[in-house]
């Protein structure tokens, strides 16, 4: 690959990350993983001035929950570690789901949560799991830390809201207040391949009902779908068929895909509505047989 | 210990063949020790002193005018040594070029370019990054053209002329031909109970060797000798282009293709990129060097297939076909620069039906010009052979629904039978051998057919979608006799040049060219069956023009039939040499002189005798009178007919009728390639045969949207297949040796793609065919099987792509 010229710095400390990418005047990147900044970068599509390597800034590889429940994950957890987290395994059913249809092997060993849900590739998969999940993203910047929702924080294709020199350290999934359950279904051509249409799906019930719905979808806008009044649908609902058609029904209606070789606008709705009713049976079925 | 008249007393143990690894032999290839440990030596490994690097500048557009190239920023940037233009080119008569298909092909664009991703520019430089640098700072202003991706829009009326640079071209259509007997096949259809009728589309793909093309170019001033190290599977053929294209002596060019990473036919043709390198490098006295990265290969180079076919066949009721008619329309792209040398316009197309006793047959052929890269017979293909088959397959398929008969029972009342041979096809090729019947019982014995067909109907009830398809094909493997086939006039023979030396040990070099097929190890089997050298003793060298014995390279499976052929003359010659040795050693005449494997002794004395070493050793010091010394061979190989292996190949699948996903539930394959020089790498070329077959019918193609941009010009558009979906391949083999092979041997490399894409379409077909579906186009996208199965039709893929 033979990129465009551009300088290489490694800090050993988020401040002078952060120093480095204020100098550079906007035209600096952070390089964590790099799974889609190289390629970028070998394209030619991304030009710039600096690469900051944050892989030497320390204690940010960690994959944490704390005792309420909540995820704390760090800007260089890699999705292989997320993949063999047992915590994840345990506690987050649609993390569990989507982390091993992330890329494909080489990719989950470098590749990072956070770096993807900063790319905010309309047909990346953790952004959906993090809306679905009321998911935050922590940004350090020269005015301290600041916490995003991902669903403010992913604006459209490749587009975030970081405030050059931010860099986004962490993410978060928030404690639940019931009990957990989820899914993630993503259709694609062969591993490895962008979705042609997935769905993301977080629940918590209460006494048998649904206290918290979120649903995001991917590969069907143009930038990660966050499904809200299909989720709205599910509320204080027990997953009955009434509930889960209508949640399907208004995910498909709330993608707004394109027509291209991976499939017709329509066919990615069908793949939604299918997708979501699938996960939803699914997680009822979960349920009845726990009850 | 009792004394008996043992005939063989006192003489040694027989050769075991199999341990010295000759014929039969699953020999471990030796060419892995080297590639395995990261020791390959590719052309990109090759740094030479004061080497300069090229980078090509493509064309944005598909079809536009150069208005003008301003290539003053890139002088500008240091570093940059030489930036050679179209207009540079034409200078030196050098702006065109010819094709291996008797048309030109643009060099460096000059008037127009005519795909995306043509070559325009190229600058040379100190190192890759100024040269990347430097390409991107050239300014050229296009005058957009309308551009064309399909035969319907190229012979639209009005549609612009693409080729207006040649005298007299005054459409887009490049060839219209036509083979077989029309007035014949018109009665028979006039007489025909059913007539079944299939129209498809095979689309465009690509070979994507993992690497991609390059060269090496280096002039010596002082010697005047031109050394290039190219990505070829014909250096030979580069050599001779060269001599007659750049008027350069013939003796004073090297070509050097040192080990290939994959060709695939990919590596076949001559690019602009190795004509630009050389020229760079005769004008700037450096070696230059020229690396394709990945989309340059995808969207410039060979690719395969593109071809649509309207097919029909006339049955009796009963089954029997009376006769066939093919017409096909095929896209070239903006050259009509196929790499195959029939005098045949469409390739082998006509090689179709060959397996199938059938009187009458007629195919139209019209090729056209679009605003597409050039090509079109590559990917494991012998010239087209690929679409013939898959063609052939799925039109019999059809046929058999068509006349409600089932699928393994039309093929059993069609085959040739097995004493039919050598049986003329109804398109005039004459096949050599096979036992047709033989391989489609044992694939159906193996997959249970019977027992598939009733879980189908059980499942069926239940709203489960399996299918289940069958491919039978036997293909003209081997490229060559040279009565019809020739590259630049030059025929379609091959070479083997064999050194035995003193000790017994022995030098092979063919005018073949590995690019992963494991020569290193095959051919020495095929000398170790000859002469019974044991297999680790001979060295197999190949791919240097200025040592290797002058021959066509490998593609179209050709190197067992032809090379390896020429392999096994050339140890005779050897043998019968070291036959005269040995009775000048035994003292005896040469009449009584006799062979087992790896020795000679008198004849009723098989105690007397000497081994082929021992003859070896006699060569060099101690020959007969009258005999030069030395024990070595050449032999060029002209193959009386092409080899015509078999294959059977049943499918079964799964449908997801929510999402049309399928899953292959079983793939049961039963080659006959002849006889199997070795084994464990016959399956390794079945296997990766059926696995680019797998990835044909699922994943992989080239599309163009409607503005000529090529959609498949990096890896996350064009899809190799992983193992994590790949299914597994349950191989089986029938052995009909080839009657005019020395040893038997059929080309086996190209069987698996060639014949298992039909396999995968007839079972998904298979599947939905209650629901009135005929085809669907590959790649069998989920979102094309489920259009098929819910909106009930044939589901087309044609480009350009359906956008909103």
């Amino acid at each position: 690959m033979f990129p465009g010229r551009f300088h290489y710095a490694s800090p050993r400390a988020l401040d002078e990350a952060v120093e480095l990418l204020q100098k550079a005047e906007g035209e600096g990147k952070v390089l964590a993983g790099g799974q889609s900044l190289i390629p970028l970068l070998k394209l030619r599509f991304a030009s710039p001035s600096i690469l900051v390597d944050i892989n030497n800034l320390p204690g940010l590889d960690y994959i944490k929950v704390e005792s309420d429940g909540a995820f704390r994950i760090g800007a260089l957890a890699r999705h292989g570690e997320i993949e063999r987290s047992d915590d994840i395994a345990r506690l987050q059913p649609t993390a569990a789901a989507a982390v091993p249809v992330v890329a494909d092997p080489i990719v989950r060993s470098r590749g990072t949560l956070v770096g993807s849900v900063c790319h905010a590739d309309p047909q990346g998969d953790w952004a959906a799991v993090m809306i679905a999940l009321d998911g935050s993203v922590t940004a350090y910047g020269p005015e301290g830390k600041r916490s995003i929702m991902v669903k403010d924080f992913v604006t459209g294709p490749f587009q975030n809201v970081l405030s050059y020199p931010e860099i986004a350290i962490e993410a978060t999934i928030p404690a639940p207040k019931g009990d957990v359950a989820g899914g993630f279904l993503k259709l694609e051509r062969r591993v490895g391949d962008f979705a042609t249409a997935g769905a993301a799906i977080g629940l918590e019930f209460n006494a048998g009902r649904v206290s918290r719905a979120g649903i995001a979808l991917t590969g069907v806008g143009g930038a990660t779908v966050n499904a809200e009044a299909a989720a709205e649908a599910l509320m204080n609902s027990s997953l009955g068929s009434d509930a889960v058609m209508r949640a399907a029904d208004l995910a498909a209606e709330a993608s707004s895909p394109k027509s291209d070789h991976r499939g017709s606008a329509d066919y990615k709705r069908h793949i939604v509505h299918t997708f979501v009713r699938r996960i939803l049976a699914g997680i009822a079925t979960d349920q009845e047989r726990a009850a | 210990m009792t004394q008996t008249a043992d005939p063989r007393a006192g003489a040694p143990a027989p050769v075991d063949e199999i341990k010295i690894g000759g014929l039969g032999a699953s020999r471990r290839r030796v060419e892995d020790n080297r590639f395995l440990r990261g020791k390959g030596n590719y052309f990109d490994d090759i740094v030479l002193p004061g080497m300069l690097h090229m980078e090509i500048l493509r064309s944005p557009m598909a079809h536009a005018r150069i208005k003008s190239i301003d290539a003053s920023r890139a002088w500008a940037i240091p570093g940059v040594r030489l930036i050679l233009t179209g207009e540079a080119l034409a200078t030196r008569n050098l702006g065109w070029m010819p094709t291996l298909s008797y048309d030109t092909q643009a060099v460096l664009a000059t008037d127009k370019v005519r795909f995306q991703g043509q070559e325009v520019a190229a600058v040379i430089a100190d190192d890759p990054y100024i040269a990347k640098d430097a390409v991107t700072a050239i300014q050229v202003e296009y005058e957009p053209l309308p551009p064309i991706v399909n035969p319907e829009q190229a012979v639209a009326p009005g549609a612009p002329i693409i080729r207006d640079d040649k005298l007299g071209q005054t459409d887009n259509v490049v060839f219209d031909w036509e083979v077989g007997d029309q007035a014949g096949t018109e009665a028979a259809f006039a007489t025909a109970d059913v007539v079944s009728r299939l129209q498809l589309h095979y689309p465009r793909s690509h070979p994507c060797p993992l690497e991609a093309c390059g060269a090496i170019a280096d002039y010596d001033r002082a010697t005047g000798k031109l050394t290039a190290y190219l990505t070829s599977q014909a250096p030979h053929i580069v050599r001779a282009a060269v001599a007659l294209i750049a008027e350069l002596p013939e003796h004073q060019i090297r070509i050097i293709s040192p080990d290939l990473g994959g060709g695939f036919g990919n590596k076949v043709p001559i690019y602009p990129g190795y004509v630009v390198a050389i020229l760079a490098s005769i004008l700037t006295e450096r070696p230059v060097k020229w690396v394709e990265d990945r989309t340059g290969n995808l969207i410039s180079t060979g690719f395969g297939r593109d071809v649509y076919l309207d097919g029909q066949v006339a049955m009796r009721k009963d089954g029997k076909i009376l006769a066939v008619k093919m017409n096909t329309l095929s896209d070239h792209g903006a050259f009509f620069a196929d790499a195959q040398p029939s005098k045949f316009k469409i390739g082998l197309m006509h090689s179709a039906f060959a397996s199938y006793d059938i009187p009458y047959a007629h195919m139209a052929s019209r090729g056209v010009y679009t605003t597409k890269a050039p090509g079109g017979v590559a990917y494991r293909c012998s010239f087209r052979v690929t679409e013939a088959m898959f063609f052939q397959e799925r039109m019999v398929q059809a046929a058999a629904d068509d006349a409600g008969i089932d699928q393994a029972e039309f093929r059993r009342i069609n085959f040739v039978k097995d004493d039919d041979f050598p049986h003329r096809t109804p398109y005039g090729f004459l096949t050599d051998s096979g036992q047709y019947n033989k391989c489609l019982e044992l694939a159906l014995k193996e997959i249970d057919y019977e027992g598939f067909l009733k879980e189908q109907a059980e499942a069926r009830k239940q709203g489960r979608l399996l299918g289940i398809g069958i491919s039978t094909m036997t293909e003209p493997l081997g490229a060559g006799n040279s009565r019809e086939y020739d590259i630049l006039g030059i025929k379609m023979f091959d070479s083997a040049e064999l050194r035995v030396h003193m000790t017994g040990k022995a030098m092979l070099r063919t005018g073949a060219k590995t690019q992963g097929q494991g020569h290193e190890t095959t051919w020495a089997q095929i000398v170790a069956h000859e002469l019974g050298l044991p297999a680790e003793d001979i060295v197999v060298e190949e791919g240097d023009t200025d040592t290797a014995p002058f021959g066509m390279g490998t593609y179209a499976s050709r190197s067992t039939p032809v090379a390896g052929a020429a392999i096994a003359m050339a140890a005779r010659k050897v043998k019968a040499k070291a036959r005269k040795i040995a009775a000048h050693l035994l003292e005896v005449s040469e009449e009584d002189v006799e062979w087992e494997l790896g020795r000679f002794y008198v004849r009723s004395q098989p105690a007397r005798g000497v081994s082929i070493q021992e003859t070896a050793l006699a060569a060099y010091s101690n020959m007969p009178d009258g005999l030069e010394p030395g024990l070595e061979a050449v032999s060029y190989y002209d193959p009386p007919n092409l080899t015509w292996p078999f294959a059977a190949y049943v499918c079964t699948v799964e449908i997801d009728p929510e999402t049309g996903v399928w899953d292959v539930l079983r793939f049961v394959a039963v080659d006959d390639c002849g006889v199997r020089i070795n084994p464990l790498i016959v399956e390794g070329q079945i296997q990766g045969g059926l696995t680019e077959a797998y990835a044909m019918a699922s994943m992989q193609f080239i599309t163009f949207d409607a503005d000529g941009n090529c959609i498949g010009s990096n890896f996350m558009d064009y899809l190799l297949p992983t193992a994590w979906e790949t299914p597994g391949w349950e191989l089986h083999e029938v052995v009909t040796p080839s009657p005019h092979h020395p040893i038997g041997a059929k080309g086996v490399g190209e069987c698996a793609t060639v014949g298992g894409p039909a396999a995968f379409v007839n079972a998904v077909v298979n599947a939905l065919s209650h629901l009135g579906v005929r085809n669907i186009d590959m790649p069998m996208l989920p979102d094309r099987v489920y259009e098929a199965l819910t909106k009930r039709t044939d589901v087309s893929g044609a480009p350009p792509v359906k956008t909103d």
